[in-house]
């Protein structure tokens, strides 16, 4: 996967595709509210439109990629497997925030795709150099 | 300066809608372009006619009618969000076989593209939700 910090947001050319940094700041456990899988689906729509996208998951967001869900108890669809398709629509840029990570006991291993692991300060800057920003 | 926004949360339990509302009716008099609204999550549910709230209560749903009719706004309501929640324009309650379809006027129903077409070409796309 790509781990390059993406640069400063440059200037179009004249009549190319516009293209946008997007980042998707998810936030909140992955049930229990929808804003996690329909975060999930403005993400796959983002990607068909080729634009510059990445996955921030930060607080409880953090357990939507966390490994080993089972759903069977409440009666809903468990789409932590649609995180693992996310390399196929070249979605390749997901951060998580250490400080969430580290408060929840949780290591990189937990994790069902492979992130990259920025410091609270860190996401600051990343976040700086976005265009569109959805939190979720 | 050329602004998408972005509402997340349906009327009355949240003042999202109430707040963007405000926040575009005073960015057209300031002279900003509105290049689209969009509904999105329970932001769907600002698009249903079908709402009666009391009388001494502003009715979110006819604001947002109202205040397309005279700006000439574009307000889109995500087609898969509002499939969940069971808001339908006229060919969808039909393609669905509704007995009734309940979109207000005003309102256009259309897919996540239009969301991100927005923030492409807005100057700044402002969200506004829980």
């Amino acid at each position: 996967m790509s781990t390059s910090m993406p640069s400063e947001p440059g200037e179009q050319q004249e009549n190319a595709p516009a293209v946008k940094k997007f980042m998707y700041v998810n936030r909140r456990a992955p049930y229990g509210t929808i804003y996690a899988l329909e975060s999930l689906e403005v993400v796959l729509i983002t990607a068909a439109f080729e634009q510059d996208v990445s996955l921030v998951f930060i607080d409880d967001g953090i357990y939507q990629i966390k490994k080993g869900q089972d759903t069977g108890g409440i009666g809903m669809k468990n789409f932590s497997p649609t995180f693992r398709a996310l390399e196929g629509y070249d979605v390749e840029k997901l951060y998580v925030e250490k400080e969430s990570l580290q408060a929840r006991g949780l290591s990189e291993d937990d994790l069902i795709v492979p992130v990259q692991v920025l410091s609270r300060e860190e996401l600051r800057e990343f976040m700086d150099q976005q265009e569109v920003i959805l939190t979720f | 300066m050329k602004l998408g926004i972005l509402v997340n949360e349906g009327p009355y339990q949240h003042q999202a809608s109430d707040t963007a509302y405000q926040f575009t009716k005073a960015a057209l008099a300031k002279g900003h372009e509105i290049f689209r609204i969009f509904f999105y999550n329970d932001g769907v549910n600002n698009g249903t006619r079908l709402g009666v709230p009391p009388q001494d209560d502003r009715n979110v749903t006819k604001l947002w009618s109202e205040l397309a009719a005279e700006h000439d706004l574009d307000l889109v309501v995500c087609i898969a969000a509002a499939q969940r929640r069971g808001i339908l324009d006229a060919s969808e309650a039909k393609r669905h076989g509704k007995d009734s379809s309940n979109l207000a006027p005003g309102f256009r129903i259309s897919g996540l593209g239009q969301l991100i077409e927005a923030g492409i070409q807005a100057d700044r796309l402002v969200v506004f939700g829980d």
